[in-house]
């Protein structure tokens, strides 16, 4: 089990730069996230620090060994691939038992390691079946199987639950998780699914063209986005945005929007020209007495709650209320927002404003 | 009554099968008249309307293997009840066996050379093929296009170069020679079948067993070559039909050591006449060999023709 740090890691394929100088440190015996849309380099970095892909520059430590320009099988990691990567050709105990034969351990002593961590896994009747015929959360068992037996320095996935269909994702997200806390082994996790995220993380980096974006805990990364790219990949419905022209202070505890004066959690930055302030859905209240109105444009239906469509001065927002509250279509509703929550947006290079609130989350990544 | 749009109908499935049998009946038709006349006897050979039902004999087989000459009147009138079963064979025809034929040789030499060289066109194609698939080889589609572009011409059409080439390098009628030629001429077709069949295969699993603790040569034997072997065996299929029926090279090429059996076959002359028994028994003992190896992978051959057609 290890720490894993990156250091300045940079990768180019060319002319194109798939990863620009990221820096993150996993902790021991964390489940770690690496979440971002499709292209932003998240794969590429996982594959660096598992030795398919060499960076360009930068350093990657496992246990505090250097190992950027190592070969895979020396830095002593397993890793799982999104479509399984099972060897066809041989049966499921034979694929488990590969990587012990490939270390030197005898056939006797790979079987009896295969067959413990079979048991783990609930396998162990299906050992001497062909891969071909397993069925998708099966041949993610055996894909797993495969990487526990060497009990390595670290497990690295890459979106190991994106073939198995929706119904299924949801019971081996929580069986990955159940493993993970048993056996405390370092986990970094490929998604670019953020509710996996969110569900199975300890700590997510959330990246976007290369860039690493914003790195923390779950709660952090919800709460007190450092971009306003974190603070629409994240959440559903993402955060809504009043965008405005203004100004804020430093220290300033009010910003004006359109007329009105809306609290905000005291501001660190000072900024001026093209602001959002940052909303998430649960916390824009209905209150007739607030001259801040919009008007309402759709109602979804969800259950416990229920999605509020409504137009602003400042643009369209959402707005997740419970469901009991009667809401039409055309209505013009009052809206508060709860100041502890907001942040601001600078819209010239998307970056959060530091604030009382948020510098906590923001510092330390 | 099946209402499937897939399944083909009960009238489908007899229209196919008709088709089928009818195409088997007219390839396999020569085949057949070829193994049936290694079985005649000269005169029944070439009796006219042919005959269907003949009294088989092993005359021809044992006219392919040797060489005879005219008996002298003396002889003829030898006791042969004390000779092997052969002689009194040829004996009956008036001739008696003065010596081996070269034909076994000649078998032999198509052996060594249709085999050999599939053995290096595999080999070499399999190898090419990968670092094709998995590297970053620069020039990568022309130099593909390339290596098609020698299909482009009938090999013949430079037969007069390498004729002269074979000649200056002292090539001609050299096992090592021909094995060379045939090599180069299947190697474009096995670089591009192989790099197909080497493309459909996911880069993960070589990857899995990097990580897995194998090195690159490790992971490709045991994890591509494994995967790949359908592929290979349907184009060692190729090279090897390619190179136990080549003819035009094997006439120009080959005469004394060298010599393959096609271009020996029809030089076989009986005694008195063409002796088309022996040529057609010669014909028969040349099919064996590509009839075995393609029997043995056949199960590969299916797949490999169908291979990539639809994905999994």
């Amino acid at each position: 089990m290890a720490q894993i740090r990156i250091e300045n890691v940079r990768k180019e394929f060319g002319s194109f730069t798939a990863v620009q100088s990221s820096s993150f440190t996993i902790e021991d015996g964390e489940f770690f996230m690496l979440l971002g849309p499709s292209g932003c380099g998240k794969t590429t970095t996982l594959r660096m620090m598992a030795g398919l892909e060499l960076p360009t520059s930068g350093e990657i430590y496992i246990d505090g060994e250097e190992v950027g320009m190592k070969r895979a099988s020396e830095r002593d990691i397993a890793f799982v691939f999104q479509m399984f990567a099972l060897y066809p050709h041989m049966n499921v105990g034979k694929n488990m038992s590969y990587p012990l034969i490939s270390q030197g351990m005898s056939r006797a002593d790979a079987q009896k390691r295969v067959l413990e961590v079979a048991k783990i896994l609930g396998i162990e009747d299906m050992l001497n079946r062909p891969v071909g015929g397993l069925s998708g959360g099966d041949r993610q068992r055996v894909a797993l199987g495969r990487a526990i037996v060497r009990e390595p320095k670290a497990f690295f996935m890459d979106e190991p639950l994106g073939a198995l269909d929706a119904e299924f994702r949801e019971h081996m997200a929580e069986e990955l998780r159940a493993l993970h806390d048993r056996m405390g082994a370092t986990t970094v996790y490929v998604t670019h699914d953020q509710l996996e995220a969110m569900q199975m993380g300890d700590k997510i980096v959330v990246m976007n063209h290369g860039v690493v974006e914003q790195f923390g805990k779950p709660q952090e990364i919800y709460d007190w986005p450092a971009t306003k790219f974190v603070a629409q990949f994240i959440g559903s419905p993402s955060m809504n945005f009043l965008d405005f022209h203004g100004n804020v202070e430093p220290n300033a505890d009010k910003v004006m929007i359109d007329g009105h004066q809306i609290d905000i959690p005291t501001s660190r930055d000072g900024a001026v020209g093209d602001l959002s302030l940052g909303v998430r859905p649960e916390h824009i209240k209905f209150d007739d007495s607030s001259n801040y109105k919009g008007e309402v444009t759709a109602v979804e239906y969800l259950g416990t709650t229920q999605i509020i469509t409504l137009l602003t001065p400042n643009g369209t927002i959402k707005s997740r209320i419970a469901s009991d509250i009667q809401v039409n279509n055309g209505e013009m509703i009052g809206l508060t927002f709860d100041a502890r929550t907001l942040t601001l947006f600078d819209n010239t290079n998307g970056q959060a404003l530091v604030s009382e609130a948020n510098e906590g989350a923001l510092n330390h990544g | 009554m099946s209402f499937s749009v897939t399944e083909p109908s009960h009238g489908q499935k007899w229209f196919a099968g008709i088709l089928v049998v009818g195409y088997a009946l007219i390839t396999l038709l020569p085949l057949l008249w070829i193994v049936a006349t290694g079985f005649k006897s000269g005169p029944d050979s070439i009796a006219y309307p042919p005959k269907i039902a003949f009294e088989p004999t092993v005359e021809g087989y044992v006219n392919l293997f040797t060489t005879q000459t005219r008996l002298s009147n003396e002889a003829k009138l030898e006791a042969v009840d004390d000779l092997p079963w052969y002689e009194q064979l040829v004996r009956e025809r008036g001739n008696t066996i003065v010596g081996t034929s070269r034909y076994s040789e000649r078998f032999f030499n198509s052996i060594i050379i249709g085999f050999g060289s599939t053995f290096f066109a595999i080999v070499l194609g399999t190898a090419a093929a990968y670092a094709f698939s998995r590297f970053r080889v620069p020039l990568k589609d022309d130099l593909l296009f390339f290596i098609l572009s020698t299909r482009m011409m009938p090999p013949i059409a430079v037969a007069i170069p390498i004729f002269l080439m074979f000649r200056n390098l002292g090539l001609s009628d050299t096992h090592a020679g021909m094995i060379l030629l045939y090599t180069a001429v299947n190697l474009s077709l096995s670089v591009w079948l192989i790099n197909g069949f080497i493309d459909e295969i996911p880069i993960e699993y070589e990857e899995a067993a990097l990580i897995d603790g194998y090195t690159r040569f490790q992971a490709f034997y045991k994890v591509v070559l494994p995967q790949a072997a359908t592929g290979i065996a349907s184009t060692a299929i190729f090279c090897l039909i390619f190179a136990w029926n080549e003819y035009a090279f094997a006439v120009l090429l080959t005469s004394g050591t060298a010599q393959t059996a096609p271009p020996f076959i029809p030089t076989i002359i009986g005694v008195g006449g063409q002796d088309w028994p022996a040529v057609a028994a010669g014909a028969t003992i040349f099919l064996v060999p590509v009839m075995v190896f393609t029997i043995l992978l056949r199960k590969h051959l299916l797949r490999g023709i169908t291979f990539g057609a639809v994905r999994k």
